[in-house]
């Protein structure tokens, strides 16, 4: 692509992933309506689209206020990471052959480089709010993102091995013949709970939990850093299916469909298993989900990591021979 | 470990299910929902099959009210009956709770199926009698409580109500 047409197509993806993030603020909110046998907002406009404009007006007239007693530059600044954090990891992304921002040969350490900036946000946020909740939420995070982000880069380690590359888009090619989902089974399951840890999605959200810390590290927050809070967590919730789409569906790989339209579709498919997540599964206590994380998780993706390099050196040695 | 998970997954399944199950919400302002004949709303004061009120202001109610919501004022009319002057009900301090329907001894006070009472202006849900007041006998047709009360008014003379014996003369030996 031409300098002018990544340029072009940066900013059409900046547009739709915010906006997409903002339709899924609805959409969630009508999927779980439907999966708790209730509608879910539906009386602004066709099936209720309207409510994004609505809730989007709202939020923009809303008192920006910062807390006297907050660290007032960390307080503006940590919102602002997650979503430009968030963004940034959408640039590696290959959406077909020909349609990516970036294509570096460590897209894949970038991409979770990016996801775990976003953590920095989280914890500032919950730092600077000067609020004990908020503090709670931030030191959750700390403790999410320590158990987590271990076996998150590991579970994926599986993927670079079978195709000898960081490079997302090489990636996506070796799965012509097979999926990854298949080989790296038990890499799909780890980095699919590491990616709703990572995103404070449902199960994992106990930064947030309303229920006992009001809304955790958000919880002085309001208006439009209040909103931009959500938009990364939406964006997250995207790119992690993105990554998941790319990493172990195959990508924009699929016969008869246009390759975006193929991408397009295994992604939404994914961010709605993501909500049927949460609508179906408790939130674990705090100590249930670190001893997940290290008992479990981290033991199962050595395992995986031990059997995949043992795969790829028998298909090695079959080469050669 | 396992159990753990086949039960997550489970959960998922079931919950994946309901995508095919209707929605339980009654989209309420398109869509009525039932409501009994005996629900708790709006209060009214009803009358009697022969189309007198039925109150006799006897305070029951107001006394009977958990957050004194009701007022009113006794009157006796010129034939005998009772009735109040002025009845009173702050809607805006009702709590529905049918206590005044259970104390009434006349069944004159009733709740009704109806609860759609939004007013922009707090004094708008004072309702004074002429707004309480309906013309039927609301969920009691036939009871009228001069027809059944010992009380003498005018074109019923004591001892002439439905089960009641004629009065007894005390100054007199006769049986």
């Amino acid at each position: 692509m031409s300098e002018l047409g990544t340029v072009t197509f940066g900013l059409l993806l900046i547009a739709a992933a915010v906006g997409g993030a903002a339709v899924l603020t609805w959409f969630e909110r009508r999927l779980l309506g439907i999966w708790q046998d209730r509608y879910g907002p539906d009386r602004l406009g066709p099936l209720g689209i309207g409510q994004v404009v609505a809730d989007m007006l709202k939020l923009l007239t809303k008192d920006d206020w910062v807390p006297p007693f907050s660290d007032r530059f960390v307080f503006v600044f940590a919102p602002t990471a997650i979503v430009v954090a968030m963004l940034l990891g959408f640039a590696v992304v290959p959406f077909a052959p020909q349609l990516y921002v970036l294509d570096i040969n460590i897209g894949l350490l970038f991409f979770l480089g990016m996801t775990s900036l976003a953590v920095y946000s989280v914890l500032l946020g919950g730092l600077a709010s000067n609020n004990k909740y908020a503090l709670l939420g931030g030191l959750r995070s700390a403790a999410q993102m320590v158990s987590y982000e271990v076996f998150m880069g590991l579970s994926l380690m599986g993927v670079v091995m079978l195709t000898g590359s960081f490079s997302l888009r090489a990636i996506v090619e070796a799965q012509r013949d097979l999926w990854y989902c298949v080989p790296q089974v038990l890499g799909l399951f780890t980095f699919l709970i590491a990616g709703i840890a990572e995103s404070h999605r449902l199960p994992f959200d106990l930064p947030e939990a309303e229920h006992e810390l009001t809304a955790g590290f958000h919880t002085e927050y309001g208006g439009m850093k209040f909103a931009m809070f959500m938009l990364g967590e939406y964006l997250g919730l995207i790119l992690i299916s993105c990554m998941i789409t790319t990493l172990f569906f195959g990508g924009w790989l699929g016969p008869w469909l246009p390759p975006l339209l193929w991408f397009c579709l295994k992604t939404f498919a994914l961010i709605c298993f993501f909500v049927l997540l949460r609508g179906a599964i408790p939130r674990p206590r705090y100590d249930q989900l670190m001893t997940l994380g290290w008992k479990y998780m981290l033991p199962l993706t050595l395992l995986n990591l031990v059997l995949t390099g043992a795969l790829a050196l028998l298909l090695e040695g079959q080469r050669h021979v | 470990m396992f159990s753990a998970l086949r039960s997550q997954l489970r959960t998922l399944w079931t919950i994946l299910q309901h995508t095919f199950s209707r929605a339980e919400t009654v989209p309420y302002p398109e869509q009525q929902p039932y409501l009994a004949p005996r629900y708790r709303g709006r209060i009214v004061l009803t009358n009697d099959p022969d189309g007198q009120e039925r109150c006799v202001a006897c305070n029951l109610c107001a006394v009977a009210c958990p957050v004194d919501c009701i007022a009113l004022q006794q009157g006796v009319k010129q034939d005998g009956r009772w009735y109040p002057e002025f009845f009173r009900i702050n809607f805006s301090r009702c709590i529905l709770c049918g206590m005044c329907e259970e104390a009434c001894p006349t069944n004159a006070i009733q709740l009704t199926p109806d609860f759609e009472m939004c007013e922009y202006e707090r004094s708008s849900m004072v309702y004074e009698k002429e707004h309480l007041q309906i013309d039927g006998t609301g969920k009691y047709h036939d009871y009228s409580f001069y027809r059944v009360a010992g009380l003498a008014i005018a074109g019923k003379d004591k001892g002439e109500a439905q089960n009641e014996a004629p009065p007894v003369d005390v100054k007199s030996l006769l049986p």
